[in-house]
């Protein structure tokens, strides 16, 4: 018996898939970055529910404790538990991240592959887009735009942090899809007469998805260091709390000063290690896609 | 060599005029009323003073005409240089604010950038030779880059500052001290520029070495190099065409990274009050001070134009494609 293309196709991918999962669990950079990712994550999901309080925000003990059995990581100039803060904490920056991150991997797709595939005036257009959203500093019109606009959520943080990240991904991209665009396949497909988007969805996108999966990762460090930067700035959420909320406060309460190193070592170091983590696992998976730099 | 310019031009010009009309649509486009809110945050009671005060604000902005002449009238002002009046330190005039904030800024950032750049290139090429000191630079590299800057500002000023006592923490000079060129005002100067300075050098140093040390191993591997091999050159000769060869995308990195090293330099400057555009955002928006606010970001936006043209200058003089005609970097 013979087997259908179709079938073939999928065993083929099965295949593939089968071999980046022997190379993913044993490229150590990737399972640690993933796993310190999830660790924190699940801090940030499950930790509310164990520790069953209502508000991290509340007054729950004498304040500037230092670290204890009791609270864990001390509590603050007002009496909060620090503890609960962060976790709480956690939460909203993963938030801020995988929401500002997805809208902007969205739009850079979207930019990036209408122009990589269409070409032409379209993307000489697109190209002008991206490179004036490039050179624009970043943080200086969210500024703007988030200080007039008096309602703060995490996720309208997230909205326009999504609206100003994607250039750099868009370029890459388009750069991608340019070089996909001349091949066989993706010629065969149009003589088929498939539809543009098709084309896109179906040909070109599955064969750069470890590659948009990378630059989404990266899209979410961004992300998170741009949200904690807004709150610690003072363009935060207005209501909960946020890592960058947490600095901003143990800053401005001077823990500075009356050496309260528990408020602002712990946020900061789940920032750094979210972000260093989500880098080296981004290095992992460069690794595991690309066998050429398997053996170093 | 025109065409390059030409095309860089065409982005800075729209970019400017995308920059203007953001900061012109902004307050009219938001919801709720501008004027309102200003009238309420002032907090005056009298009917006769907050008439004034509607009549005024509503006269700045020119609710009541047509909205392209508001628009036209918008770049008039700013073309003459007029920012309007800081709300928090009125009646100064927002440009003359900015001016004095500025040179602490630039004084920050320009050696922080410029010397962490060519550090971390040095760095990430040593790193590429050496095993054993690549498996510290990557690590260390990577941590570096993942710190949120001020979160490595509030640790020196923590460790070094309170705890050592080395440095102050706070301000851009000592409090007992007024501006002046003597030899007291400028020691004071330099020992609070040291932190700020460190700590914005670091968290971009990390970046630059392992794109360096990336772009090495891959220049490394190229065709030119393994011929310059099979002909016997020394290896330093190959590694100095390959770190030529490497610099190249680090200087067009330098420029996607300017709006992030900016980010930097202003929360940095807030973590320890130092009185540059940081702080002065600080102020602008914990006093709602929407003026300064917008004046500052025209600033930020035009200075970080003309560091891109600056950047692209230097990449004409450093890559003889350009000069060409031949396809260089990208617009």
């Amino acid at each position: 018996m013979t087997t259908t293309p179709l079938t073939e196709g999928r065993a083929g991918t099965r295949v593939v898939r089968r071999e980046a999962l022997h190379f993913a669990v044993r490229n150590g950079k990737l399972v640690t970055g993933l796993g310190l990712v999830l660790v924190l994550l699940l801090t940030g999901l499950l930790g509310p529910l164990v520790l069953g309080v209502a508000a991290p925000n509340e007054y729950v003990a004498a304040p500037m404790l230092p670290p204890s059995a009791e609270h864990w990581f001390g509590t603050t100039t007002f009496g909060q538990d620090v503890f609960t803060q962060f976790v709480y904490g956690l939460r909203t920056t993963f938030a801020a991240g995988a929401l500002g991150g997805g809208i902007a991997a969205v739009i850079a797709m979207v930019v990036g592959f209408t122009a990589g595939y269409r070409g032409g005036l379209v993307d000489e257009a697109l190209n002008m887009l991206t490179n004036v959203v490039l050179v624009i500093p970043t943080l200086a019109v969210l500024l703007i735009i988030n200080a007039y606009l008096g309602i703060r959520s995490v996720a309208v943080q997230a909205l326009f942090i999504g609206l100003t990240s994607w250039p750099w991904a868009a370029r890459a991209i388009r750069a991608q899809t340019f070089s996909l665009r001349g091949r066989d396949f993706v010629d065969l497909a149009r003589l088929s007469g498939l539809s543009t988007p098709r084309i896109i969805a179906r040909e070109i996108a599955p064969n750069m998805s470890s590659y948009l999966f990378m630059t989404f990762i990266l899209l979410f460090g961004g992300s998170v260091l741009i949200a904690s930067s807004l709150d610690f700035i003072g363009l935060g959420p207005t209501e909960g709390v946020s890592l960058g909320l947490m600095l901003q406060n143990a800053t401005q309460w001077s823990a500075l000063q009356l050496g309260l190193w528990w408020w602002f070592v712990p946020p900061g170091l789940a920032i750094t290690a979210i972000v260093g983590a989500l880098y080296v696992a981004n290095v992992g998976l460069d690794e595991v896609f690309n066998p050429k730099l398997r053996i170093t | 060599m025109r065409h390059y310019f030409g095309r860089k031009l065409l982005v800075y010009a729209l970019t400017f005029v995308v920059a203007v009309t953001v900061n012109w649509m902004i307050p009219r486009f938001m919801p709720g009323d501008p004027v309102a809110g200003m009238l309420a945050r002032t907090g005056v009671s009298q009917p006769a003073a907050v008439e004034a005060m509607r009549v005024y604000y509503t006269d700045l902005f020119g609710f009541d005409r047509p909205l392209w002449e508001q628009y036209a009238g918008f770049w008039a002002t700013l073309l003459r240089g007029d920012f309007g009046i800081s709300i928090w330190l009125f009646p100064t005039p927002v440009s003359t604010v900015i001016l004095r904030a500025v040179p602490y800024t630039l004084a920050l950032m320009i050696p922080a950038v410029l010397l962490s750049w060519w550090a971390g290139n040095r760095l990430g090429a040593y790193a590429a030779r050496r095993r054993l000191l690549d498996n510290t630079v990557l690590p260390v590299g990577y941590v570096l880059t993942a710190m949120p800057y001020m979160w490595l500002a509030v640790l020196l000023a923590w460790g070094l500052g309170v705890v050592a006592g080395w440095f102050p923490v706070a301000g851009g000079y000592a409090f007992s001290l007024q501006p002046a060129l003597t030899g007291e005002f400028l020691l004071s100067l330099l020992h609070h520029w040291v932190l700020p300075f460190l700590s914005l050098f670091l968290v971009a140093l990390g970046g630059w070495a392992i794109g360096m040390r990336n772009m090495i191993i891959y220049e490394l591997e190229s065709d030119y190099a393994t011929y310059l091999a099979a002909l016997g050159a020394p290896s330093r000769l190959i590694r100095r065409y390959a770190f030529r060869n490497a610099v190249l995308p680090q200087i067009t990195g330098l420029a996607l990274q300017l709006g992030v090293l900016v980010a930097g330099a202003l929360v940095t400057e807030i973590v320890f009050s130092y009185p540059g555009l940081g702080s002065l955002i600080l102020k602008a928006i914990q006093n709602q001070d929407f003026f300064l606010l917008q004046g500052t970001f025209m600033f930020i936006v035009v200075g970080v134009l003309v560091a891109n043209f600056v950047i692209d200058l230097v990449y004409v003089v450093v890559d003889p494609r350009t000069r060409a005609g031949m396809a260089g970097a990208q617009a």
